[in-house]
């Protein structure tokens, strides 16, 4: 959908989904890095466990789709060069610290006057403004100050993060998605923008409802682990439950949802004998947790955790879908990958990476056209592996490009 | 200077969808200048209606706050589309609209007689979106299921908490707010592709797809080395001290990462301790991975005797990357959210005043914030019938009449 379209892509890992969700649409971006390559190519995993820039699993998951290049745009003739490139781009995404490239004199209002049509988006830690501008950010950092972490762990223990690092996931996909909003606008208008994203907002929307307690209710939320507790109640509901040989996700819900939860698993439970009579006799449609002792609670909690202790995680998956009970697998990675689901549609894409004699399995198509699929990805690109190519394009000559080489710009 | 005239302003949405995922995709649209209906109805009202907080505390199908939150910059119009004429006026609204947005269960919409085909001879090029749970195809297309349970499914839930506990699972349903970017991205360009072609289309984004991306390296992982992920708290293979640290007060906390030298002498300094920078076993990042727990609880000596803010402040002015763990009050008084006005203030039909954040991304020439608080059920009915679709006052108060808008 967006093949007429080209983007220049200096982020770090602040930014890269962003990038890459361009490039799945069609857009041609070209990734610049500094020469020697950028950075986050050190960011493991590594393929094979071979710790190596070009082996990067990381770099692999979040740059394929993407051309190569390497600039050094601190030297002059970088910054002619990258302002060249400039001239034939629609899109510039970065996440330099503010106001690094207007020290480089490769600002927004530079930019803008050799290419209005050009879009800056600049992905930071805290955006272009405010008291913490220029603050420092790490993953755990950004996702604190969003107030995510507050909410998850144990309450007898630290609060903690998701245990992969989600917050530059979160920046890099809304830099994608406001891009592309002053991206249509500049298609009626011809007039580009600068878009500035906020990483700590991004996190800031994953709480559910805890600014929202706070305001409405003057409650906080805090965090239960497994269990979850509704602060205007207390009620306990656990939401993670250990089987035979790992876990699985189930709410006892009560009311319309109880169809597809508590309603099919007690008939279940009474199938295998599992069920006793008080809680048969309950009317789940009606059922009220805020109405509930914490005995009651307790006592349903507990059979039901018995019940679930006589299986294994695949056997509750497979009988809840045929029960149409929300029994969901707390997954590994294997079971990911091996999910019927997935493979019956397709998902997963084998891309080939001729300079490791392999190909690996990517997680695949996150949205799926009726008019315009998304591309076919190449895997991300090796450190300027692009370099001769694309300067081709921007008319410099061979004898250039390897004076350019030479002196360290590229 | 912000222009007057807004990014999206001339398209036109009707919003089918309900729960977070389509809904906050709807709202995002919105807060940019798109003209959003979003369609419910009074028999089969949206479920996040009636999800606590409520204003007051008191149960009501306008005063949830959580329902709120996901709906500003829309009008809201109730339909029964099992009426006949309930059908008929939500194609008028598909005629009219330039994007359809639906996350019914698979099945239900093209039930209901809306399907992408029918949509189709309405309206040749509309763009339509669906953000189904698995995906409307496979063997699991109709198999139930909730963004709060889609976490777990994915793996997010096994990587997360303490190694010698169960999986912490994450709160709420996390994977709504990783779709509604995928869903504006694909729809920003679906509409450039109809301006260029006269083509709409059909999109279709499982979230169980799209939510896979946000956990890719562990995938990958697990594919080329066969590894097994763990669950280590906050614990970070590369940086040490890097944790989050009790402070002064009930649950204070402040997190703190050292990455390099520098950032390590800076805090030995913040914490009045230089003579640590000269400790060989400190040294260098390998030593301090080694002594993680010494010096976790020699930080941790002094956040304990000093607020988060002052913790974070002083080490944020050292250098080193630190951040109070924002709770639900802080996140609404945080001075960098403030600072950009995050929190935008709206008057609510029943709720009242009340805050709604902003997208997390700002575009240098055109506003994009929420505009109009949530709208009460059936709150427009009027205005989107006899403003956007020219109805006759005749015409509507006959609908009202046979119960189109119950």
């Amino acid at each position: 959908m967006l093949s007429p379209y080209r983007a220049l892509d200096l982020t770090d890992a602040k930014g890269f989904l962003c990038g890459r969700a361009l490039a799945d649409l069609g857009a041609d971006v070209i990734k610049v890095e500094p020469p020697g390559g950028d950075p986050s190519r050190n960011i493991g995993p590594f393929y094979h466990d071979i710790p190596h820039s070009e082996k990067s699993l990381y770099w692999f998951a979040y740059n394929s789709g993407k051309r190569g290049i390497t600039l050094n745009i601190e030297a002059s003739d970088g910054k002619e060069i990258f302002e060249k490139l400039v001239q034939t781009a629609d899109f510039v995404i970065e996440s330099f610290a503010p106001g690094y490239l207007e020290s480089l004199g490769l600002g927004y209002s530079t930019l803008s006057a050799i290419n209005p049509r050009i879009i800056l988006t600049s992905i930071t830690p805290f955006g272009q403004g405010g008291p913490y501008r220029d603050y420092k950010t790490s993953d755990l950092v950004s996702m604190s100050l969003g107030g995510y972490v507050y909410l998850t762990g144990e309450h007898d223990r630290p609060p903690v993060r998701v245990g992969f690092p989600q917050a530059y996931l979160h920046g890099g996909m809304a830099g994608a998605a406001g891009t592309m909003i002053a991206h249509y606008h500049r298609v009626l208008t011809g007039e580009g923008q600068w878009v500035d994203v906020s990483i700590q907002e991004a996190c800031a929307w994953i709480p559910p409802d805890s600014y929202n307690f706070w305001e409405i209710s003057q409650l906080l939320e805090e965090r239960h682990g497994a269990v979850r507790v509704r602060p205007e109640t207390g009620a306990r509901l656990r939401r993670v439950w250990k089987c035979k040989d790992g876990y699985v996700n189930f709410e006892l819900y009560g009311g319309a949802l109880a169809r597809a939860f508590t309603i099919p698993l007690v008939a279940w439970m009474e199938e295998e004998g599992m069920a006793p009579d008080f809680l048969k006799e309950i009317d789940w449609a009606a059922f009220d947790y805020s109405a509930a002792t914490k005995e009651e609670v307790d006592r349903i909690a507990e059979v039901v955790s018995r019940f679930f202790l006589t299986h294994t995680k695949a056997e509750l998956w497979e009988r809840g879908i045929k029960h149409r009970c929300v029994v969901y697998p707390v997954a590994s990675p294997q079971e990911v990958v091996e999910n019927v689901q997935l493979n019956a549609r397709d998902y997963w894409i084998k891309i080939e990476h001729p300079e490791l004699g392999d190909a690996i399995t990517y997680p695949g198509r996150w949205i799926r056209s009726s008019e315009a699929p998304l591309r076919q990805q190449r895997r991300a690109p090796l450190i300027g592996e692009h370099n001769v190519e694309v300067f081709t394009e921007i008319g410099l000559s061979k004898a250039e490009i390897n004076m350019l080489k030479q002196a360290g710009i590229i | 200077m912000k222009s007057s005239v807004q990014a999206l302003e001339g398209i036109k949405v009707a919003d089918f969808s309900w729960i977070i995922a389509g809904p906050l995709t709807g709202e995002f649209l919105g807060d940019f200048g798109a003209e959003v209906i979003r369609i419910e109805s009074y028999t089969n009202p949206d479920n996040l209606r009636s999800i606590s907080p409520m204003k007051d505390g008191i149960s009501g199908i306008n005063r949830s706050a959580t329902f709120a939150r996901y709906n500003c910059s829309k009008y809201g119009i109730s339909l029964n589309l099992k009426h006949p004429k309930g059908l008929e006026i939500a194609k008028r609204l598909v005629a009219w609209a330039d994007i359809v947005l639906e996350n019914f269960t698979p099945g239900v919409i093209e039930r209901l007689g809306l399907g992408y085909e029918e949509l189709q001879k309405v309206k040749p090029d509309i763009i339509m979106l669906s953000l189904p749970l698995l995906g409307h195809s496979g063997p699991l297309a109709n198999h139930p299921g909730l963004g709060v349970q889609l976490s777990d499914l994915i793996g997010f839930g096994n990587i997360t908490g303490w190694p010698d506990r169960e999986p912490s699972t994450l709160p709420g349903a996390y994977t709504n707010f990783i779709s509604p970017y995928f869903a504006i991205s694909a729809l920003m360009a679906a509409l450039d592709y109809r301006r260029r072609t006269g083509k709409g289309q059909y999109i279709e984004l499982s979230q169980f797809e799209a939510g896979i991306h946000f956990l890719a390296p562990v995938i990958l992982d697990w594919l080329v080395n066969a590894r097994e992920p763990v669950r280590k708290g906050n614990q970070c293979d590369y940086a040490a001290p890097h944790g989050v640290y009790r402070c002064r007060g009930h649950e204070r906390w402040c997190a703190i990462t050292v990455f390099t030298d520098e950032e390590w002498r800076s805090l030995c300094h913040v914490i009045g301790n230089p003579a640590l920078t000269e400790e060989p076993r400190f040294e260098t990042l390998m030593g301090r991975i080694e002594s993680a727990a010494e010096i976790d609880q020699l930080v941790e000596e002094w956040t304990a005797n000093h607020s988060a803010e002052e913790a974070m402040t002083k080490l944020q002015e050292a250098g080193v990357p630190a951040g109070v763990v924002l709770n639900g009050r802080d996140l609404f008084e945080n001075p960098q959210l403030s600072a950009r006005g995050f929190y935008k203030e709206l008057t609510h039909l029943e709720i009242g005043p009340h805050h709604y954040p902003s997208p997390p991304f700002k575009l240098s020439k055109m506003f994009g914030e929420p505009r109009m608080a949530a709208p009460c059920l059936g709150q427009h009915n009027e205005y989107v019938c006899r403003q956007i679709l020219g109805m006759s006052d005749e015409e509507f108060v006959q609908l009202l009449n046979e119960g189109v808008f119950d």
